[in-house]
């Protein structure tokens, strides 16, 4: 089982759909009968900084936002944010990471390195990583925009069944840009029977 | 009514309903007091704190509700445009904001006023007087807090105004509670005549919970009696209500002993912690059933009573609380002994970390590793709940073919921690934000550049390196008229490189609080130029409108506030006006500036790239034929060039068409490829 409750952390860069993603899962969530307790960021962060939401769910969820080492799943849309994240993640923990890599300014600049072997690092103290290419799978799906949507349909396989098919079809019904919520569906299938 | 139709997504989810009640009595004490029933069913919603508020204000019967937009804010009034039949508007400040919302307080109607923690200050003085006055209809004023400091100049800790002009101060620990306690607010404003501070924190502003919508109890209107003692606050009458605020007080600390959101959750009573806001869920996540809880719904004023009391049944005694010992000091003063900022932080946000280093160094919590945070079993071998099969090991960093996902086990656990170095990811100016040029040749000019509060302060970061200072809302020009001043006082009438200083200030700021300090420039015929950042936008809170967009909160056209008349009226001679994605022109206006004597202001209009249809069509690439690779347009710093192999070369998707890089580079290697095909 996972932890009670189950705290999931999702990073990336400013403009990635972050949270829009957070509240599918926090909707999917709700459906399914959970507390729910999100945490953002707004403000000078999604200027392209490294931006986070913590989401936790459970029979009664208290603080909203993650005790560093307790995070059961971190889903990062980009990889050196999974890196920067990890030190939320419990032994043992999930990482679900986009195979995809937006090297910051500093690295841009030359002043500092985009580090190599991310997935390794990732996997590290007993971790499970899932390395996840959500471009291609949103893609193949009908719009490259949706890789926020295939990264939670990953998610939502690990998650469990607690959270069923229609509640996970209602939430993306309800928090996606009205007109995409086919497009969106397609790319959470396919993150999710992507799951292996 | 769009908020409407999302409650109403969740109103057919009968099952969430059992959640809460699940919860305990307290919580459904609470639910029981707000439930609206609609057609049998409780109508439940996630949302963040700041809807909440605005949710609260509406079900309160809330008539008029101003802001200026801050983070972390900003959002309450967005919401509150949802509501028919509020007045809401965008002030041009905070100050300007509460003196609205009080005025019609006065005359009847509930009013709330919204800021972030530093706008406060700019408000501090309605404040301090209304508290005099009081009200007539409630008067409500968010203080919305960042510690930590996500997107602010300083983490001032607001529970000290409260203290400071003697009104009551709310906390709420939730998005629930944050709905809640507004009406409470609003109630007590009016029970009491006094205004009443709610006051979030970024974690209670930002972070989404499940509230339980009460019914609204529909507009309300008090009448007004003309009741110059009361609200024309010359010395004499002043005096006497200073005396009324006083017996305010002692009425409100005796309110405050029995106020229904000050509660004790007992378990075990060796330790006792008292907490306020998201501090006690904090504590209560990290602490769980070792300790008893004082959650204090109600700050200023304290219920000393209730809290010895509390002292007197419980051990050790803590108090969990974010910034400045605004309790712990409090509770000393009445003579009971609690820990508190001796171990914990005064400094940055309080997270449940902290608080667990801190409870096992005390021994209230067992040491790490037989601790089980949040339900890991501490082994090791814990394994998250999910299809447990491996799949196929794709490797470091290797998807797999047709975006399937790997799956990579680690054997060696606990082998390796990420040692590597993580690089910073910085915010940044957008690929194509005007404010670039105009920072690009900022630096060129080498001129001392006094900063303000925006998008524009990230011109502050590699490589633009353009700002000296960056204190306040509309501190730059202030800032500039010194440094000018202080370069006249050592016999020269500008700064030490012989250039006039630059004010830099957006639109939006400008109109806050830079035309007084424009004023002083003219009135004082200080050696500046004023370089007013015209996006037509509050962009880094989200794009908000404001009086020189010429569009209200409402999104209703309206007459718009001209900057560069407004710059003539004040009698700024010179004002020129330019477009940031201009380089050359950008350069030239701003030596045209610098050489007539005087206040100069210089407008650099262009539209924040991020607004619809601001985006340029053209988009640009480096031929790499022609590039030498002198990466002279890196120093733009922008986030679509990017270094491939030592080269630079422009990321195509990330291109906003700005043009500014072609026109740094020396060697013609960048050029128009085509148009957009979005």
């Amino acid at each position: 089982m996972v932890s009670e409750p189950t705290s999931i952390l999702i990073v990336g860069v400013g403009g990635q759909g972050i949270l829009l993603a957070s509240r599918l899962l926090a909707s999917a969530a709700i459906r399914a009968g959970r507390d729910v307790k999100l945490s953002e960021v707004h403000g000078m962060a999604q200027r392209g900084g490294s931006v986070v939401t913590h989401v936790r769910l459970g029979a009664r969820v208290y603080s909203p936002i993650i005790e560093m080492g307790a995070a059961d799943f971190i889903v990062a849309f980009e990889k050196l944010e999974a890196l920067r994240w990890l030190p939320y993640a419990r032994p043992g923990a999930t990482v679900i990471v986009n195979d995809l890599a937006i090297p910051p300014l500093p690295v841009i600049l030359g002043a500092e390195k985009y580090p190599d072997g991310i997935a390794r690092s990732l996997a590290a103290g007993g971790r499970r990583v899932a390395v996840v290419d959500a471009e291609t799978m949103a893609r193949a799906a009908g719009n490259a925009r949706c890789a926020n949507t295939a990264l939670i349909g990953v998610l939502a396989r690990r998650l469990g069944p607690d959270i069923a098919r229609e509640h996970w079809q209602d939430a993306v019904k309800e928090v996606v840009p009205r007109g995409t919520a086919e497009v969106n569906w397609r790319a959470f299938s396919a993150g999710y029977a992507g799951a292996g | 009514m769009q908020q409407e139709a999302r409650c109403g997504g969740y109103a057919a989810e009968a099952q969430v309903a059992a959640v809460r009640a699940a919860q305990g009595a307290e919580d459904g004490k609470a639910a029981g007091k707000a439930a609206e029933k609609a057609g049998g069913k409780d109508i439940r919603a996630l949302m963040s704190g700041n809807q909440a508020i605005a949710r609260g204000a509406y079900e309160a019967g809330a008539g008029i509700a101003c802001a200026y937009p801050g983070t972390p804010s900003t959002e309450i009034l967005e919401h509150m445009r949802a509501f028919e039949g509020i007045y809401v508007e965008w002030s041009p400040n905070e100050k300007v904001a509460l003196e609205v919302a009080l005025g019609a307080a006065i005359a009847g109607v509930r009013a709330l006023a919204a800021m972030k923690h530093v706008g406060l200050n700019v408000a501090a003085d309605p404040l301090f007087t209304v508290a005099y006055t009081g009200v007539n209809a409630g008067l409500v004023v968010v203080s919305a807090d960042d510690p930590g400091m996500h997107s602010s100049q300083n983490e001032q800790d607001n529970r000290h105004y409260a203290r400071f002009a003697k009104i009551p101060v709310l906390e709420p620990a939730d998005s629930q509670e944050a709905k809640d306690l507004v009406g409470v607010a609003f109630d007590i404003s009016e029970r009491f005549d006094t205004p009443v501070m709610l006051r979030t924190t970024t974690r209670i502003s930002h972070s989404s919970g499940i509230v339980l919508l009460g019914a609204p109890q529909g507009p309300r209107r008090l009448p007004y009696k003309k009741n110059p003692a009361k609200y024309v606050m010359v010395p004499g009458n002043a005096r006497l209500r200073h005396i009324e605020v006083e017996a305010r007080a002692k009425a409100l600390a005796e309110f405050s002993e029995g106020f229904a959101g000050n509660v004790v959750e007992w378990n075990s009573t060796r330790v006792g912690i008292i907490a306020s806001g998201v501090s006690y869920q904090y504590a209560r996540e990290v602490l769980g059933d070792n300790a008893s809880y004082l959650k204090l719904a109600m700050t200023n004023p304290v219920p000393e009573r209730f809290i010895r009391q509390f002292a007197g049944e419980t051990g050790r005694l803590y108090v969990i609380e974010e910034l400045d010992p605004y309790l712990e000091e409090q509770i000393r003063a009445i003579g009971i002994g609690v820990i508190g900022k001796k171990l914990l932080p005064l400094t940055g946000e309080l997270t449940p970390e902290i608080i667990r280093r801190v409870m096992v160094e005390e021994g209230v919590l067992p040491a790490a590793g037989a601790f089980t945070p949040g339900g890991w079993d501490g082994s090791g071998s814990g394994q998250p709940g999910q299809p447990g099969r491996p799949g196929r090991p794709d490797g470091p960093g290797g998807p797999g073919e047709d975006g399937h996902v790997g799956l990579v086990p680690n054997e060696d656990a606990e082998a390796e921690g990420p040692s590597v170095m993580v690089p910073a990811r910085p915010p940044v100016m957008c690929a194509g934000c005007p404010h670039r040029g105009a920072f690009y040749v900022l630096r060129k000019l080498k001129t001392v550049a006094t900063g303000d509060i925006g998008c524009y302060t990230l011109g502050v970061g590699s490589p633009l390196s353009a700002l000296d200072t960056t204190i306040c809302m509309g501190a730059s020009i202030g800032n500039a008229i010194g440094f000018a001043a202080a370069g006249a006082a050592a016999g020269a009438p500008r700064d030490a490189d012989g250039r006039k200083p630059v004010a830099v200030i957006g639109d939006s700021t400008f109109v806050h609080s830079g035309i007084t300090g424009l004023i002083d420039a003219v009135y004082n015929q200080a050696s500046i130029v004023v370089l007013i950042l015209d996006n037509g936008t509050t962009a880094m809170t989200g794009h908000q409108n404001h009086p020189a967009t010429g569009v209200t909160l409402r999104g209703q056209p309206t007459r718009r506030l001209s900057l560069e008349e407004l710059a003539r009226a004040c009698g700024v001679e010179h004002v020129a006006i330019v477009d940031p994605y201009d380089l050359a022109a950008t350069e030239r206006a701003l030596r045209q500036a610098m050489d007539v004597p005087g206040p100069a202001v210089v407008i650099a209009r262009r539209a924040c790239v991020l607004l619809p249809g601001a985006r340029p069509a053209d988009r640009y690439a480096i031929l790499q034929d022609r590039c030498t690779a002198c990466r002279l347009c890196l120093g733009l710093g922008c986030p679509a060039i990017e270094v491939r192999d030592r080269r630079p070369v422009i990321v195509a998707g990330s291109c906003a068409g700005c043009g500014v890089c072609a026109e740094v580079c020396r060697f013609d290697a960048i050029e128009k490829a085509g148009e957009d095909g979005e």
